[in-house]
C-alpha cells in the first residue's frame, strides 16, 4: 500500500517535470480493439483511455459488449484485434508506445514508469506484473475457505516470494512468518475498511450477499493493483448499500492510487460516482465523456430505449 | 432410541410399508429367477444340465423384502428425522471441531507407536509377524497413499483415477536400480519419490486443461498405459513374471537374516523374521507421519493456500495473479512424491512386485479412502483407511463363518459387495466424508470464535467505510 503511494508521489511529481504528459495521463489506453467469436463481432474497433486517480464507468445495454472488453483487459480473453497499454509510475513512459508495439515484447520502463501491453500476456501475468485486479459479475469468491483465507490467497505472490517458493518456509525460516504477519496485517485493514472484521474466520460462502460483494473487492484490493475492474459491483444491492459502495470506492480512489474501471447498470450509482463515462452498444462505442453530457447525449437515450430511459431521466433530476 | 420415536409413526404406516414389501419381493423375484432360480452345470459326460434353486431364491427374496419392510418403518422415518435436525445444525457446520477430536489424535499415535509391542507381548513371536504384517504395515500403506492423494484430490480437488501408477514408478525404480546397480534402500527411496514426482508433472502437462470428470478419464488411462507398459516392456520390467529377489532394506547397513552379522545375532537376539517386521513398520509409520507433517505444514504455506483456492475456483485464482500451471503441477508432483516413496517402500517389503499389484482396483480403493475420510482431512482419511484396509484383512480371519455358510464359503470373496454397501452407507450418513470440517489455516479472531456466531444477526448490514488508515 505504502509502495503504490510513493509510487504515485513520486509519477506526479515526473508529471510536473514532463509537461504535456500531465496529471491527467491515462493509466489505461485501449486502442482499436476488436474481439470476434467466430462470425459474432463482439467488440468492433473500440478506443478509449482511463485516467490515473478517476473512476471511469463503462455502461451499455444488455450484450453491449462490457464483460468482453473486461476479458480483454484482464488477458482472460486473446483479442482478435487491438492494443491495451497499462502504465504505472513515471508517465514519461507512454512515449515508449510505439517502440513497445512495434518490438514485440510486453514490458517497457523508463525511469520507475513501466507500461504494459496486456494482449500480449497471460491472464495470471496481468494481475502479478501489471497490476490489474478484477471482480466478477457472479461473485467468484473461495466459498469453502474463511474471510481471511480468501484475503491471504490474493497476496499469494508475495507470500511465495517470503516463502522462498516453499522451500524456506516449510523449513520455518522466520522471515516467513514476518511475511504472513504483515499479510495478515494488510488483510485485517481491508476488513476492517469492509467493515468484516467480525466475519473474518467464517466462510466466505456464509456470508450474506452484500458482505461478499464486498469481500469480492476487499479481495482484489489486496493485490495491489493500479487498475481495479469491477463488474457490476452494485448489482443486488439495496439503495443504502449502494450508496455506501460509492463512497467506498471514493475511499479506494482517493487514498490507494487505485484507479477504477466499473461496469454497471445502476444509472444512479454510475452518474453518481464516475469521473468519466464511456457508452457502448452492439460492441461500438457510442459516447464517452463526463456523466453530464453523458445523460444528455441523443445516442445513449436511443440505445436505452424505454425502461432505461426512464432511468436515465431519473438520474437527471437528481 | 429409534424404536420408541418411530412407535406412533409403525402404526400408521405398517400397511404402506407392508405394501411396498411386496412390490419389492415381485421385482426381486422377476430378477432373481433367471439369475439364481436356474443355474446350468455340466455332468460328468459334459452334458449342460439345468437346475432349480428355489430354496435359495426364496430366501434371497425373504431377505429382500424384509429389509424393505424394515427399512420404511424404521430406518426412512429415522433418516427424515436426522434429516431435520441435519438442516438445524447447518448453521453451525463451521463450528471447531469436536472437543474429542484433540485427543483422538495424541491417543493414535500412541497407539501405532507401542502396537508392534503390544502384539508381540499378546500374540508371540510367531503370531505376531501376521499381526504388526498384515495388519500394521499393510494399512500403513494405505493410510500413507491416502495421505498423499489427499494433497491432490483432498487440497488440490484433482480427481486423479491413475495414482497407483506413481506407486507403481516408485516401487520399479527401487526394484529396478537396486537390482542393476546394487544401490542401498536408502539411497533409492528419495530417488524413487524424484522419479515419481518427475512423472507426476509428465502426467500433469497434458491434463492442465482437464476439470472433472474428464480429468479422472485421462488420470485413469495414464495409470493403465504405465500398468501395460510394465507389462509388455519385458526386457527390463521382465513383464507378468515381475521382478523377485528385490533386496531388504537394512538395519543402517545391518540385515534381517539368521547369519552372524545379522541384527538378531548383533544384538544378542535369538534369530526371528519379526524384527524385520517390527522394523518396516516403523519405517512406514516414518514415512507416513512425514507425509502428514508436510501436509500440515504446506496448508499454512501460501502454496497449500492456493491448492485449496485452486479447489475452489480456478477463475477466481488467475484473476489473484496465480499461476495455475504451477499450482496444478506441484500439486501432482508433490502427491506423485509420496506414491513413489510408499511404492520403493512396497517393493523392499515384499522383495517381489508384478503387475499385478498395480491394477485400477488400488487406485479405486486409494480414492475411495480419500473420499470416505472426507476431502482435505488428514484424520478422516487415517480412519478410512483402518477400515478399508483392516476391514478386508479382518475378514480373511472370519474362519468361523464357515461353520455358519458351509466349508467352501470364503469371507474374502465378498469383499467388494462390503465396500460397496460401506459406500452407500457413508454416502447416506456423512455425504461429506467421515469428517467433512475443514480447518482453516489462520485464524483471526481465535480468541472470539465461540462468540462470532452470537454476533452473525448484527454483522449483516454494517457501514461500509470506517475512518481509520492502516
Amino acid at each position: 500500500m505504502s509502495a503504490a503511494n510513493h509510487a504515485a508521489a513520486t509519477a506526479g511529481a515526473a508529471a510536473n517535470a514532463t509537461a504535456p504528459l500531465s496529471s491527467l495521463a491515462p493509466v489505461l489506453s485501449v486502442d482499436h480493439l476488436s474481439m470476434r467469436f467466430g462470425g459474432l463481432v463482439a467488440i468492433n474497433d473500440l478506443c478509449f483511455t482511463a485516467r490515473r486517480g478517476d473512476i471511469t464507468a463503462l455502461i451499455g445495454p444488455n450484450g453491449a459488449g462490457k464483460t468482453t472488453v473486461f476479458n480483454c483487459i484482464t488477458g482472460f480473453y486473446k483479442p482478435s484485434e487491438g492494443r491495451i497499454a497499462l502504465q504505472f509510475g513515471d508517465p514519461g513512459v507512454w512515449e515508449e508506445l510505439g517502440a513497445l508495439t512495434q518490438r514485440g515484447t510486453r514490458r517497457a520502463s523508463r525511469g520507475d514508469g513501466v507500461l504494459f501491453l496486456l494482449e500480449r500476456m497471460p491472464d495470471y501475468l496481468v494481475t502479478q506484473k501489471a497490476r490489474v485486479a478484477r471482480t466478477f459479475q457472479n461473485i467468484r469468491l473461495f466459498q469453502g475457505m474463511t474471510v481471511l483465507e480468501n484475503l491471504l490467497v490474493a497476496q499469494h505472490n508475495p507470500l511465495m516470494w517470503a516463502s522462498g517458493y516453499t522451500v524456506l518456509g516449510a523449513l520455518g525460516l522466520p522471515s516467513y512468518a514476518r511475511a504472513e504477519r504483515s499479510a495478515i496485517d494488510k488483510a485485517r485493514y481491508w476488513l476492517e475498511r469492509t467493515a468484516l472484521s467480525e466475519r473474518a474466520d467464517d466462510l466466505a460462502g456464509e456470508l450474506p450477499y452484500g458482505a461478499q460483494r464486498r469481500l469480492e473487492i476487499a479481495r482484489a484490493m489486496c493485490t495491489d493493483p493500479v487498475l481495479l475492474c469491477l463488474d457490476e459491483p452494485a448489482a443486488g444491492l439495496n439503495p443504502s448499500e449502494s450508496a455506501e459502495l460509492g463512497r467506498y470506492l471514493h475511499a479506494i480512489r482517493d487514498e490507494h492510487a487505485t484507479s477504477i474501471l466499473l461496469i454497471e447498470h445502476d444509472m444512479t450509482v454510475v452518474m453518481e460516482i464516475s469521473d468519466h463515462i464511456i457508452v457502448l452498444d452492439h460492441g461500438q462505442k457510442i459516447a464517452d465523456g463526463a456523466p453530464d453530457d453523458i445523460r444528455n447525449d441523443p445516442k445513449v437515450i436511443a440505445a436505452y430505449l424505454g425502461v432505461e430511459e426512464e432511468e436515465m431521466a431519473d438520474g437527471e433530476v437528481q | 432410541m429409534a424404536l420408541e420415536a418411530s412407535a406412533p409413526a409403525s402404526r400408521v404406516d405398517i400397511i404402506g410399508a407392508l405394501r411396498q414389501a411386496a412390490i419389492t419381493a415381485l421385482i426381486t423375484f422377476g430378477l432373481l429367477l433367471p439369475l439364481i432360480g436356474f443355474n446350468t452345470v455340466q455332468n460328468i459326460r459334459n452334458e449342460i444340465v439345468l437346475e432349480t434353486r428355489w430354496p435359495l431364491l426364496a430366501a434371497l427374496v425373504a431377505i429382500i423384502a424384509a429389509g424393505r419392510f424394515l427399512h420404511a418403518i424404521l430406518i426412512a422415518p429415522w433418516l427424515a428425522r436426522r434429516a431435520q435436525r441435519q438442516r438445524r445444525e447447518d448453521a453451525v457446520r463451521t463450528a471447531p471441531r469436536a472437543r474429542g477430536a484433540r485427543w483422538v489424535v495424541p491417543f493414535a499415535l500412541g497407539f501405532a507407536a507401542v502396537y508392534p509391542a503390544l502384539a508381540l507381548s499378546l500374540a508371540g513371536t510367531q503370531g505376531a509377524v501376521k499381526w504388526v504384517d498384515n495388519f500394521g504395515v499393510q494399512i500403513l500403506i494405505y493410510v500413507m497413499l491416502g495421505w498423499g492423494l489427499n494433497i491432490v484430490v483432498g487440497l488440490a480437488g484433482l480427481l486423479d483415477l491413475g495414482y497407483v501408477a506413481f506407486y507403481a514408478v516408485g516401487a520399479y525404480s527401487y526394484a529396478l536400480l537396486a537390482n542393476s546397480f546394487g544401490l542401498s534402500f536408502w539411497i533409492l527411496l528419495p530417488v524413487a519419490g524424484c522419479l515419481a514426482a518427475f512423472w507426476g508433472i509428465l502426467l500433469g502437462f497434458p491434463v492442465l486443461r482437464l476439470r472433472g470428470d474428464y480429468l479422472a478419464i485421462v488420470t485413469l488411462a495414464f495409470g493403465e498405459i504405465i500398468r501395460l507398459i510394465l507389462i509388455n516392456w519385458v526386457p527390463v520390467t521382465n513383464g507378468y513374471a515381475g521382478i523377485s529377489s528385490i533386496p531388504r532394506p537394512t538395519f543402517f547397513g545391518i540385515p534381517f537374516n539368521a547369519s552372524d552379522e545379522g541384527f538378531a545375532a548383533r544384538f544378542g537376539l535369538e534369530f526371528s523374521p519379526v524384527y524385520r517386521t517390527v522394523f518396516l513398520y516403523y519405517l512406514i509409520l516414518a514415512l507416513a507421519l512425514v507425509t502428514a507433517a508436510l501436509t500440515v505444514r504446506l496448508r499454512r504455506l501460501p502454496i497449500g493456500r492456493a491448492w485449496e483456492a485452486l479447489r475452489e475456483d480456478e477463475i477466481a485464482c488467475r484473476s489473484l495473479g496465480i499461476n495455475t500451471t504451477n499450482t496444478k503441477l506441484t500439486a501432482f508432483a508433490m502427491g506423485a512424491m509420496f506414491a513413489g516413496f510408499a511404492g520403493s517402500f512396497f517393493a523392499a517389503r515384499q522383495g517381489f512386485i508384478s503387475p499385478e499389484s498395480f491394477t485400477f482396483m488400488e487406485s479405486a480403493v486409494i480414492v475411495a479412502i480419500v473420499v470416505l475420510g472426507g476431502m482435505g482431512s488428514l484424520l478422516g482419511v487415517a480412519i478410512a483407511a483402518v477400515i478399508m484396509i483392516g476391514g478386508t484383512e479382518i475378514m480373511r480371519e472370519l474362519d468361523f463363518l464357515k461353520a455358519v455358510f458351509g466349508s467352501d464359503f470364503d469371507p474374502t470373496q465378498y469383499r467388494m459387495l462390503l465396500f460397496g454397501f460401506g459406500m452407500v452407507l457413508i454416502m447416506v450418513w456423512r455425504p461429506r466424508g467421515l469428517i467433512a470440517t475443514r480447518e482453516p489455516s489462520t485464524l483471526l479472531n481465535a480468541s472470539r470464535s465461540s462468540r462470532r456466531h452470537e454476533e452473525k444477526a448484527q454483522s449483516t448490514r454494517p457501514s461500509l467505510v470506517r475512518g481509520r488508515h492502516g
